[in-house]
């Protein structure tokens, strides 16, 4: 069966849009391939800096035939519906059509269309014009002297040649005929820009790979990537060094070349007074070149690996050398900004921070490090950090923001905050902070252990959440410009990693009295919103003063638990253990559900889950769940049939049976051991005094009746069942829970 | 006067070399501006049907650059070589490597790259796409198809070609320090360095950029050349139908002076953040307006 090859020849695409761009192309022409019924064997896409190339491989030479029946108008139907049938067909007249018999219907008209499967390579050539004119790039462009006309083809920069030929491996293939914009197919392309510049004439797709190797292109951005990673490793090695390896450096470089050569080059031991950081990202920002490190010391080696495009007449000498003094400007410029940075104190950049707007809501970044460091400052016994160092570390956390080096290289934010304050003598775990109080970023960042960088961090993050949700900034669905989500993650990370037991209501209280300090007319408005949202009655909720916190905190605490869901399920904790958990609201020792209704202390959920998930494999907790569901679905069954509910204690002088006595007993005890447990924190325990439950469960269901002839016995019984619910709901909320 | 003996050879090779190509070698413009693509020759002529290829030096101030002359990189005064080739033609590229070639870049020895780069000016409404050049690691020119100029869609696009010149200078002739270089290309006493030209220059208007320049001065010129930049334009319309403009090119001459004013008080830091962003928008409202001018006069294809 045929192959089709396609090449779209162009000016230098950009590295980051090239791995997509095959992707789209690889798609688009699949789904156009299959929607024409030309089923293929194998379809795969290539991206170099100047070609998009795409190999189909077995597309059968015809489309097969197509047979459609369509139903008509039943015979003497009028006029306008018969019309109507053969404009919708094609058929010329009602000869064409046949007569078909149907019991109910009688006889009406059926159009038998037969139309004959195209050559694959017509199809073919209707196709990929239309794909090239509508290729999906997220910037393209206009250009040449066609670019005066509307409807000019836009490409992602000016494409010169388009390859496209089909045909069996076995044979010389066709041209598939089409032109775009002026642009007529063809079987001719081109080799590397310096090394290889003529016209090559391909056929297939592994004459076309191999013609092209030989003229200096890799076409395959993996093996082009695999070259370079050996070449730098090798080059590294040889010096005794170890490459510091970037992923992202290394796909974006593997776009910029067609022909990968590596070269090594040096920079002035001296540059490495400068944080190891500072260097790499000027190097790799900059250049695009890799460092690598002595990996006796770790320490920063002072050698970087550059990725050049042509093997050059005299081994690489000149670019090397062109590389080296670039790297040498650029470093001096980073050591001229790190020296400069040195001379002022973290302290004295403070007061800039007055004129730097944070956000247009939420005030200046000033405003901001207040709120920040009141709000550490509450935390730091909380989390067991010293008070002191806590205020000083979120005082100066931030201050890195206005140094040259920062302001060149964002990235470095929080990092050079520790190198300046352990510069000017601070304390190690003030200094730690400056850097950690970023993290954790993401899922798979590091999360700060020291307590005064958690102080410091979670200070951070609570101010961003409780502002953004003051001024009504949510997350909402893929939208989260404020990367909200990222920072309750960062939040709840940094509760379950390091077991602190916070109150998070307290805390988001804590957080919004301080935004109302500073920012009274925000927190004013906000009031407002909530009122008409929640409140209902202006007058009580005025009353009320607590009210406005207590239903922003609620809101506030929901984002939270929501957060928290996905991320245990993440880590592969059953989301029905997780609902069952989290339905149980916030309960007193005795299960009653206390005012707000949503839990705040992670931890303690966290741990609830485990216990619950441990007791859950075990037999006991398997029966018990079993009893327990039986006895909610009878309750739910019976309360429907009498529209009333069965809460309330059971009348102990109306138990007839032993089993209830001690079945009620047993609720007693159990209910009575696990509040204790979980008053204790100790769910372990709790899920075991809850296991005592099971054998007068299950005696109850084997001797008991629950449906007794006698209305009042009836009643009573189905009180104790509901008695078993509550009982269980100390735990968790046994009816979330899947068997 | 070989290209990588003196600064002004490279400069003359360069004319020499898009003059062999058909350019138009025009002398820099007669104002302040912060780039070559201000130079009415640009701006201007980027809009509208009519071909166009030019070339130039332009003279390029970028007052907050200045470092009072101790920095071997950075100068508030510097050269740009200009090129706008309108339609792009569809060799440009080989035409650009032909350019290095002639001013002794030799493409066998040197890794040359083209390095995505978008093109974007607040002031003048423009954007564009394509690359800054890297030759062995340094980035030594900008190359950009003109999508818009003033906010108006380019047809046909014009490619443009910015040279700087000094760094480019630096490369050839290999120093490191931008006031080492060779200026007139004679050694010994006769050798005139670019610090012997420009070294006081760069010192006196760092002084006159950061700290000295009269700030109500300029706050005034700059409503004075946004007021006769609206007037000129008014004035220039002929007849009711706006169908043809007759003073196109004075009105915009007093954009570019209120641009380079901004760029003055910028420097000075008497511009915060929120009305910078105003100053930058007021700028381009006039290059707009200029620019819907342009399009009504001759040159700029009107009844053509």
């Amino acid at each position: 069966m045929p192959d089709l090859l396609l090449e779209l020849f162009s000016e230098e695409i950009p590295a980051r849009m090239q791995a997509r761009a095959a992707d789209d192309l690889r798609r688009l022409v699949a789904d156009k391939l299959v929607a024409e019924g030309l089923v293929y064997e194998g379809i795969k896409a290539f991206a170099t800096p100047r070609r998009l190339a795409l190999t189909v491989h077995g597309i059968p030479a015809r489309q097969p035939d197509l047979k459609d029946e369509r139903k008509g108008p039943r015979v003497g139907a009028p006029d306008a519906a018969v019309q109507g049938f053969l404009k919708a067909t094609g058929l010329a007249s009602l000869d064409e059509a046949t007569i078909q018999k149907d019991p109910k219907k009688g006889e009406f008209y059926v159009a038998l269309i037969e139309r004959p499967g195209r050559a694959a390579i017509d199809v073919i050539a209707d196709i990929l014009p239309v794909i090239i004119r509508t290729f999906p790039w997220p910037k393209s462009m206009r250009w040449g002297a066609r670019s005066a006309k509307a409807g000019a083809l836009q490409w992602v920069r000016p494409l010169h040649a388009i390859t496209a030929t089909f045909g069996p491996e076995t044979e010389t293939p066709d041209v598939v005929p089409f032109s775009v914009d002026g642009i007529d197919s063809g079987q001719i392309t081109y080799g590397h820009r310096f090394m290889a510049p003529g016209a090559i004439e391909v056929r297939h797709f592994a004459d076309y790979e191999a013609k092209l190797e030989a003229a200096k292109v890799v076409l395959d951005a993996e093996r082009r990537r695999d070259i370079i990673l050996a070449d730098a490793r090798q080059l590294a090695f040889a010096q005794g060094y170890e490459l510091i390896e970037d992923q992202a450096l290394l796909e974006e470089v593997a776009g910029l070349v067609e022909w990968p050569v590596v070269l090594m080059g040096s920079f002035d031991p001296a540059f490495l007074s400068i944080p190891g950081e500072v260097i790499r990202a000027t190097i790799r920002h900059n250049q695009k070149c890799f460092v690598m490190r002595d990996p006796a010391t770790g320490a920063l080696a002072p050698k970087f690996v550059l990725v050049a495009n042509i093997e050059a007449s005299d081994g690489g000498a000149a670019i090397v050398a062109g590389n080296e003094r670039v790297i040498r400007a650029r470093l001096s410029d980073a050591k001229f900004f790190y020296d400069t940075d040195l001379k002022t104190k973290l302290e004295d950049r403070l007061p800039k921070f007055s004129q730097i707007v944070f956000h247009e809501k939420l005030g200046t970044q000033a405003e901001r490090i207040d709120r920040i460091e009141r709000l550490a400052v509450e935390l730091a016994p909380l989390v067991g950090a010293d008070v002191e160092k806590t205020r000083r570390a979120a005082r100066l956390a931030k201050a890195d923001l206005l140094t040259e080096v920062v302001g060149e290289f964002p990235e470095l934010q929080g990092v050079m905050g520790r190198y300046y304050a352990l510069a000017q003598g601070e304390d190690a775990a003030v200094a730690q902070a400056c850097e950690d109080h970023y993290k954790p970023q993401g899922p798979t960042d590091r999360v700060p252990t020291d307590p005064v960088a958690i102080a410091v961090a979670l200070a951070d993050k609570i101010d961003t959440l409780v502002g953004f949700w003051a001024i009504d900034e949510k997350p909402t669905g893929s939208k989260d410009p404020y990367a909200l989500r990222r920072a309750a993650l960062g939040v709840i990370r940094l509760i379950i990693n390091n077991d602190l037991q916070l109150k998070l209501r307290h805390i988001t209280a804590e957080a919004l009295n301080l935004l109302g300090e500073s920012k009274p007319d925000l927190v004013d408005e906000a009031r407002q919103r909530w009122q008409t949202l929640y409140g209902g009655d202006q007058s009580i909720a005025s009353a009320l003063e607590g009210a406005f916190a207590a239903v922003f905190v609620k809101d506030f605490l929901s984002f939270f638990a929501d957060r928290l869901k996905v991320q245990l399920r993440e880590q592969g904790a059953r989301h029905d253990l997780v609902d069952a958990v989290f339905a149980l609201g916030n309960r007193d020792a005795e299960g009653t559900p206390v005012q707000e209704n949503v839990q705040d202390d992670l931890l303690l959920i966290v741990r609830r889950v485990e216990a619950l998930g441990n007791f859950l494999d075990s037999d006991d907790g398997k029966n018990l769940l079993a009893g327990v569901k039986r006895a909610i679905n009878i309750l739910r069954i019976e309360e429907k049939k009498d529209g009333t509910t069965f809460d309330g204690a059971p009348d102990a002088t109306r138990y007839t049976l032993p089993e209830e006595k001690q079945l009620a007993a047993a609720i007693a005890q159990a209910k009575q051991d696990a509040g204790a447990a979980v008053a204790q924190e100790d769910f372990t325990a709790a899920m075991s005094a809850m296991a005592k439950l099971r054998p007068a469960v299950d005696a109850f269901f084997d001797k008991v009746k629950v449906n007794d002839d006698d209305p009042a016995i009836r009643a009573n019984r189905l009180r104790l069942l509901n008695e078993i619910r509550t009982a269980t709901r100390t735990v968790a909320d046994f009816s979330k829970i899947q068997d | 006067m070989r290209p990588e003996r003196s600064f002004q050879g490279l400069i003359l090779a360069l004319q020499r070399y898009w003059a062999d190509h058909g350019c138009v070698i025009l002398q820099p413009y007669d104002m302040e501006v912060g780039a070559g693509t201000f130079h009415p020759a640009t701006t201007l002529r980027a809009l509208g049907p009519k071909p166009w290829n030019a070339a130039y030096v332009q003279p390029s101030r970028r007052p907050k650059d200045g470092r009072y002359g101790e920095n071997p990189n950075r100068l508030q005064h510097y050269y740009q070589f200009q090129v706008i080739l309108k339609p792009s033609p569809p060799d440009i590229q080989e035409l650009y490597l032909a350019s290095l070639a002639a001013i002794g870049i030799d493409a066998h020895l040197h890794d040359i790259r083209f390095v995505e780069d978008d093109w974007e000016s607040p002031t003048l409404g423009a954007w564009g796409l394509g690359w800054e050049c890297w030759c062995d690691g340094m980035e030594v020119s900008q190359f950009t198809y003109f999508q818009q100029v003033a906010g108006l869609e380019c047809a046909p696009v014009a490619g443009e070609l910015t040279y700087g010149l000094e760094r480019l200078a630096m490369y050839v002739q290999g120093v490191e320090n931008v006031y080492d270089l060779n200026f007139n290309g004679r050694d010994g006493d006769e050798k005139v360095t670019y610090g012997d030209v420009f070294l006081q220059a760069e010192q006196e208007y760092s002084r006159h950029n950061f700290e000295h320049a009269d700030t109500a001065m300029l706050f005034e010129q700059f409503t004075m050349a946004e007021k006769a930049c609206r007037s000129y334009l008014d004035a220039g319309w002929d007849g009711a139908h706006k169908e043809r403009h007759l003073m196109a090119l004075p009105a915009y001459d007093q954009c570019i002076t209120a641009s380079h004013v901004f760029n003055l008080l910028d420097a000075r830091g008497v511009i915060s953040v929120t009305e910078r962003q105003s100053y930058i928008l007021r700028v381009r409202e006039l290059a707009k307006a200029c620019g819907e001018a342009w399009v009504k006069t001759a040159a700029g294809g009107a009844g053509a």
